[in-house]
């Protein structure tokens, strides 16, 4: 997985609260079998003014102008700022692989979905959490000032705007950890696998119905 | 609050500190059985027993399995079934996956089942009798049990949750450390009690009281939170109607949703092909009595409704937190006092084409479904059959389908002769899968078409670019089905057919 120590980026806007895993990536893209290649469906529904098919080339496909991410303002960004919820409804990893292609290393909101809050330290991405106020000042700025850039700090866990604010942010240890360094999880679960082990073994004496086996 | 709405830490004594510390909810008793290790940071190793997977989101784990040389931890415990891009028609399912018109579905169907072969892994493939959601196969065979951890790459795993189980759904990566580890790397989620009393009114289903705890306490409401749904009505209420309830616990923003264990959760469970036999469903069962929260057990939050002021609801935004009761108008976004919220529903009404203070039941339909892992089991199919019963559905509507949630559902409503009701009424009768609940295959709306359906979302082009979903009960979409327009099921039924 791609680490994530410290990133300056073009703060873009999705103003809106409970944005939903059906609006960052619509079903229909999901029939890949593959990882990537998802970004230039990102906000499909809302990027072009066409209903987008899995496998298109989007490169001709009409614009929809009015929105944010095809200003040539946000061109490059890679912080995506946005409101409280984001991330809503399916568990599709897909919401993160499409964040990820399109070039956001981070989304700052007041609150996100579990999963899909779950999903993005998978992927290299990083979630932050700042209050509604913080959130809706560093909304004003980025509208105020073309070029807007936030830098993010994971080891200090902060956010600094280009007026120097200095916002700090929570986030928890092993997901810190994990993200700082990169670092495959199932190759540290694995490590445990004594203890996986161990369980197993008192589990099955107290309860041997859960390790029959499924079969055809 | 504790369990029975007793105050239980302001003034209360050290004895009953004690009490507290050792009184557990079901969630808490779920999770210490299930902690294989906690970590000094918060962190856990929890152990899953049961890992249900489909055509969706499980091709990249697979590979990246295959790209680190790992194999299942315990395959064992994996069932698998392809469900989100079958096709629902009798024809295009005849000739098996390789039938499959939509080339993309195909390869992501053949890829399940290639990949289930590669690891020896059971699957339900798409002709196969036992083939279904797999929310609804999962209860249905006993895969799923009391007192299990159960998640699978969706997030309508809570659905299990009905059995008095821990269950949720993870994200892509997670299927792959879960199939490699049998294990998730977690923390704890606090607890939190809808409690629902009284009993429910003629015509209110367990599809109206999750949409009435969505609507109050918000799509992010349960956010963090395990969910337990207590109180006499769920009590009363069937397992098909529990699992409807925690099926949409997500939707609610709570990952998990879950239902005690009671002698309902036993008799269902008993006899299914997975559940356990003999001495074993001896000792299951005398486990599973335990799966309950003790009283006086300590709860972050505690939600109360009443039975009394549930009504059957019909969603009218993009949100399924945007619900009234069906005799209620189109809320006024310019009420709203929360900038943000009265942008959210001003952009509702005008995606779904709706105007502030118009009656719900002034809205035409296009189009009607009943089905999705919220509600496609056998009690949902009853529910619309008793309604359609004698009637039929009204001209004006293009389509009406009812997808019978498995193959076992599908032959037990076919026995009851269900389906003949449902066709002499003007429904059509599909064969088992997700379909227009997310509209991966072919089942989908047009752009502006209006649907009434028992899906569990109404977000922005779900069913179909541009299409507008209204969330409602089996009931109360087959009585749209036959006016044409909502309208109080109860109303419907009154009047002779």
């Amino acid at each position: 997985m791609k680490a994530f120590t410290q990133h300056t980026g073009i703060a873009a806007p999705m103003d809106r609260a409970n944005v939903d895993t059906d609006m960052i990536i619509p079903k229909q893209f999901l029939k890949s079998i593959k990882r990537t290649g998802f970004g230039k469906n990102l906000f499909d529904e809302l990027r072009y003014l066409d209903e987008g098919q899995p496998d298109q080339e989007c490169t001709g496909r009409p614009l929809n102008p009015e929105f944010p991410l095809n200003f040539a303002r946000y061109k490059g960004a890679s912080v995506l700022l946005t409101r409280k919820n984001f991330g809503c409804g399916s568990s599709r990893e897909h919401a993160p692989w499409a964040l990820e292609d399109f070039g956001f290393r981070s989304v700052i909101a007041p609150s996100f979905a579990e999963i899909f809050y779950n999903n993005c330290f998978k992927n290299g991405i990083l979630p932050i959490t700042l209050s509604e106020e913080v959130v809706e000042q560093l909304f004003q700025e980025m509208y105020a000032h073309e070029g807007y850039a936030l830098a993010i700090d994971l080891e200090a866990q902060t956010v600094t705007t280009p007026g120097g604010d200095v916002f700090a942010f929570d986030i928890d240890e092993f997901r810190k950890h994990c993200l700082l360094n990169g670092l495959d999880d199932i190759g540290l679960t694995l490590e445990h696998a004594d203890a996986i082990k161990a369980y197993e073994t008192r589990r099955r004496k107290k309860a041997p119905w859960l390790f029959d086996a499924v079969r055809g | 609050m504790g369990i029975n709405g007793l105050a239980s830490s302001n003034g209360v004594s050290n004895d009953n500190e004690e009490q507290k510390m050792s009184a557990r909810t079901l969630y808490d008793k779920l999770w210490d059985a299930h902690l294989v290790q906690q970590r000094d940071d918060g962190s856990a190793l929890i152990y899953i027993d049961r890992h249900i997977i489909h055509e969706v989101t499980s091709p990249q784990a697979f590979e990246g399995l295959r790209l680190a040389g790992r194999k299942p931890w315990r395959v064992d415990s994996i069932l698998a079934t392809p469900d989100h891009n079958v096709p629902t028609s009798a024809l295009e399912r005849a000739s098996g996956v390789q039938g499959i018109q939509d080339p993309v579905s195909l390869i992501q169907v053949q890829t399940l089942d290639d990949n289930c072969d590669e690891f020896g892994i059971v699957e339900y493939k798409i002709n196969d009798h036992r083939q279904g959601i797999v929310h609804v196969i999962g209860p249905e065979s006993g895969a799923s049990l009391p007192g299990m951890t159960i998640v699978c790459g969706d997030s309508h795993t809570a659905t299990n949750g009905a059995l008095g189980a821990l269950a949720h759904g993870i994200g892509t990566s997670e299927v792959e450390h879960v199939m490699a580890t049998q294990c998730l790397v977690a923390k704890k989620m606090k607890n939190m009690l809808v409690k629902v009393e009284g009993v429910l009114g003629e015509g209110v289903t367990s599809k109206d009281v999750i949409l009435a705890i969505i609507g109050k306490i918000g799509t992010a409401g349960g956010t963090g939170y395990a969910i337990e749904f207590g109180g006499q009505v769920f009590r009363d209420m069937s397992m098909e109607g529990r699992m409807t309830v925690c099926n949409m616990a997500i939707e609610a923003g709570a990952r998990a949703g879950m239902v005690a264990v009671d002698q309902t959760t036993i008799d269902y469970v008993k006899g299914r092909p997975y559940a356990p036999k003999g001495e074993d469903w001896d000792k299951a069962v005398e486990a599973w009595r335990d799966l309950v929260s003790d009283e006086g057990a300590d709860f972050d939050k505690v939600i109360e409704l009443h039975a009394d002021d549930i009504l059957p609801q019909v969603s009218w935004g993009t949100s399924p937190e945007m619900v009234v009761p069906v005799h209620a108008s189109v809320p006024d976004p310019d009420q709203e006092s929360d900038p943000v919220k009265r942008e959210g529903m001003k952009r509702a009404l005008d995606y779904m084409g709706l105007k502030a203070g118009q009656p719900m039941t002034a809205i035409n339909l296009d189009r009607v479904f009943i089905g999705s892992c919220t509600n496609s089991r056998i009690e949902d199919i009853r529910a619309a059959a008793a309604v359609a019963k004698g009637r039929k559905v009204a001209s004006s509507i293009k389509q009406a389908m009812v997808v019978p949630g498995s193959g076992q559902v599908k032959a037990q409503a076919e026995k009851e002769g269900l389906h003949l009701i449902l066709l002499e009424a003007g429904f059509e009768w599909r064969e088992p899968g997700c379909s227009m609940c997310l509209a991966m295959n072919a089942d989908k709306l047009g752009a502006g078409e209006h649907c009434a359906s028992t899906s569990n979302r109404n977000f922005e082009g779900r069913q179909g670019y541009g299409g507008r979903t209204h969330l409602v009960s089996p009931a109360m979409a087959a009585a749209a089905a036959i006016a044409g327009h909502f309208v109080d099921v109860r109303e419907l039924t009154a009047t002779a057919a």
